[in-house]
């Protein structure tokens, strides 16, 4: 098991392909035998005594254990510990309504922000971002958002967002936007300084010290997605050569 | 489902940078984006890209009688379908504000204009009219859906040919086109529509405004006018007062955008002519651009191996089986060497044993085949049975030859071998 899905690491896999559980016909008396264990990440999932894939995509493995589907997409899925932008869409008693680029509406307490109690109410309107993340996600119910970490600090959280713009890019750019040593980042680093919020739900947020800059960075991001290595380094260098 | 929000910052924005005279997508104030005009495999069949908007239009005719207060001309029909394809907003099968106003503006801007001459629809007066339907149908909104709509419907009308039909006495037919050649519409003019939206009361003009600009706007002023600089229709939308000035700035602005459409318009018609008449390959799948994924490529090309083992042992039945005496070198002088006639090779057997038993040796000749048709998999593997799933329907057993120190254990381990192996196959069928 462990070593058929070792091999396909790297190669792309259709929904529909399958892994069998089954071990080895023989065992080694002599030797140890460790029971195999896999975690599956998104786009693989357990079903009865196989595996199968449930994505299209490039199979990526981590040490020790773990497989994933990297794929392609823009529709976001909510998962638990998540972060992403939101737009606030309704004010409703003691939650908001946040859109976040899902199937459905996600609600976040008031209570939910840092140093918030029931008498000092965080300052939210309508139409504003906030950075927040997942506390429940699940198939059939409405997602929970809050804007602290599990010591009541915001971490970078809450509302955010003037000026500036947003815009949506595909899950998969996002995704390698927040690797920890991104190359898009370190290229994105020498052209010139913005302020970047990424929601792992697609919506990127950016503000510079101009109009202009910012449009560019929009640009630049956007097109970045369908593009190698080099050919983005090129159009860095040639937006950096440019007169702006 | 609802739309998705515009959010404070994404308008505070937006306004700003139209004030600094930028736009989204780096075009100029007067700018139109990208206007791309294919043609489906049918006549009447339209598709228009206007950047990322895209519109699809059909024309279809069909026998009617005629109203009773026209009894000699034919009659045009429109519909316009906001599909949920385009945006997550359209609602399937119910007629929006938008799907509304499209349609009302596109009647005024063809039927209205009379730039179809109706009279020549007419079959036989009173009885038998053709009535020319257009269905707009939207694939993708990225703003300015009027403008798309309007080209891609001038533009399908322009393309499309009516069955020919004679008359014999009372007798009315109608011919396929292999028969009689279809006969295109009469056309007089083509009215094309061009939008403008307005900022900040309408301080600020932008031609051809995209979704996001769409969304803050104040106003909306749809000027339709054919390439003769004849207005056919005009209207002003969101409620915003209008200078003297500023309508006839647009009405500039429009009669040069008119004429550009127009001109792109008939070339890209010639060109689906030429397309047609040469009988080459032409419509809806040849524009389609061949995409291409970079991101996931691979250097590797994969090798369809779902009936290896079944091929192997084919050939391990049909080769015959190796000598098994050595034959002596060959010295013609002792101190002469030569080369390519010494002793058979022994590099890709070294690992073989001298054996007795012929199904020994046969085993040993599996383990080759498979060794080499599996090269990609990993030699070294702890177990002395390894056994490598590639697929459900596939299974490969690597069998490793034994190191001749291992002499003693050699002859349990191949009995052991064989069971794991028949086994294998046994569980294949």
């Amino acid at each position: 098991m462990f070593s058929t899905l070792k091999e396909k690491v790297g190669e792309v896999l259709l929904p529909g392909d399958e892994f069998s559980f089954d071990t080895d016909d023989t065992i080694s008396l002599t030797e140890h035998v460790k029971p195999e264990k896999v975690v599956c990440g998104p786009g693989l999932r357990r079903s009865g005594d196989r595996l199968v894939v449930c994505k299209s995509g490039v199979l990526r493995h981590k040490q020790p254990n773990l497989f994933w589907i990297e794929s392609q997409q823009r529709r976001y899925v909510p998962a638990k510990g998540e972060t992403i932008i939101g737009i606030v869409t309704i004010k409703s008693g003691d939650v908001f309504k946040v859109d976040f680029g899902g199937s459905e509406q996600a609600s976040l307490s008031y209570l939910a922000f840092e140093g918030a109690t029931k008498r000092n109410r965080p300052n939210v309107q309508v139409g504003d971002l906030v950075f927040a993340q997942f506390a429940i996600a699940n198939k059939d119910m409405e997602p929970e958002l809050v804007c602290i970490d599990s010591s009541g600090r915001a971490n970078g959280m809450g509302v955010f967002g003037g000026g500036g713009l947003l815009f949506k890019v595909s899950l998969g750019l996002v995704r390698r936007l927040l690797t920890p040593h991104s190359e898009i980042r370190s290229d994105l680093d020498q052209l010139f300084p913005c302020e970047l919020v990424v929601g792992m739900n697609g919506r990127v947020w950016v503000k510079s010290s101009s109009i202009q800059q910012s449009l560019i960075i929009t640009n630049l991001l956007q097109s970045s997605d369908t593009m190698t290595a080099s050919q983005r380094q090129q159009l860095f260098q040639r937006v950096k050569q440019g007169p702006l | 489902m609802k739309d998705t929000p515009l959010c404070n910052c994404e308008r505070d924005f937006l306004l700003k940078a139209i004030e600094e005279k930028k736009r989204l997508d780096g075009r100029q104030t007067y700018d139109y984006r990208k206007i791309k005009i294919t043609f489906g495999t049918d006549y009447g069949c339209c598709f228009v890209d206007l950047g990322k908007t895209r519109v699809m239009a059909q024309v279809s005719c069909e026998l009617v009688a005629p109203k009773d207060n026209r009894p000699n001309e034919g009659i045009m029909f429109f519909n316009v379908e906001l599909s949920p394809m385009a945006s997550p907003a359209f609602e399937q099968g119910r007629q929006s504000e938008l799907s509304v106003k499209l349609n009302r503006q596109l009647e005024r801007c063809l039927r209205n204009s009379k730039c179809i001459d109706t009279e020549s629809l007419c079959v036989v007066s009173g009885e038998k009219v053709w009535q020319i339907r257009v269905d707009v149908h939207m694939l993708n909104h990225d703003g300015n859906l009027m403008d798309a709509v309007s080209i891609a419907a001038i533009t399908a009308l322009c393309h499309f040919r009516r069955p020919d039909v004679g008359i014999q006495g009372d007798e009315v037919t109608v011919y396929s086109p292999e028969e009689r050649d279809p006969i295109p519409l009469s056309i007089y003019h083509m009215p094309i529509s061009v939008s403008f939206s307005f900022f900040q009361e309408g301080t600020y003009l932008l031609v051809d405004p995209c979704e996001r600009e769409e969304r803050v706007m104040d106003g909306l002023l749809m000027i339709a006018m054919n390439k003769h600089r004849e207005i056919c229709s005009i209207q002003s939308s969101g409620g915003i007062m209008l200078l003297k000035e500023q309508v006839m700035r647009c009405s500039k602005i429009a009669s040069v955008k008119v004429s550009e459409i127009t001109e792109l318009i008939n070339k890209a018609l010639e060109n689906d002519k030429k397309a047609r008449k040469a009988g080459g390959r032409c419509g809806f799948a040849e524009s389609m651009p061949q995409e291409r994924i970079t991101a996931l490529k691979k250097d590797k090309t994969a090798v369809e191996m779902t009936d290896v083992s079944e091929r192997a042992n084919e050939i391990v039945q049909k080769a015959e089986a190796l000598p098994q005496t050595v034959p002596s070198p060959v010295v013609p002088v002792p101190g002469v060497g030569q080369v390519g006639q010494g002793p058979q090779n022994t590099w890709g057997l070294d690992e073989e044993e001298d054996e007795e038993d012929s199904d020994e040796e046969q085993e040993e000749q599996v383990t080759k085949m498979e060794e080499e048709h599996s090269e990609n998999k990993e030699e070294s593997r702890g177990g002395e049975v390894v056994e490598i799933s590639d697929s459900e329907e596939e299974e490969v057993v690597i069998l490793h030859p034994e190191k001749p120190d291992r002499t003693p254990k050699n002859t349990g381990s191949t009995s052991h071998q064989k069971v794991a192996a028949s086994s294998k196959k046994r569980t294949k069928k």
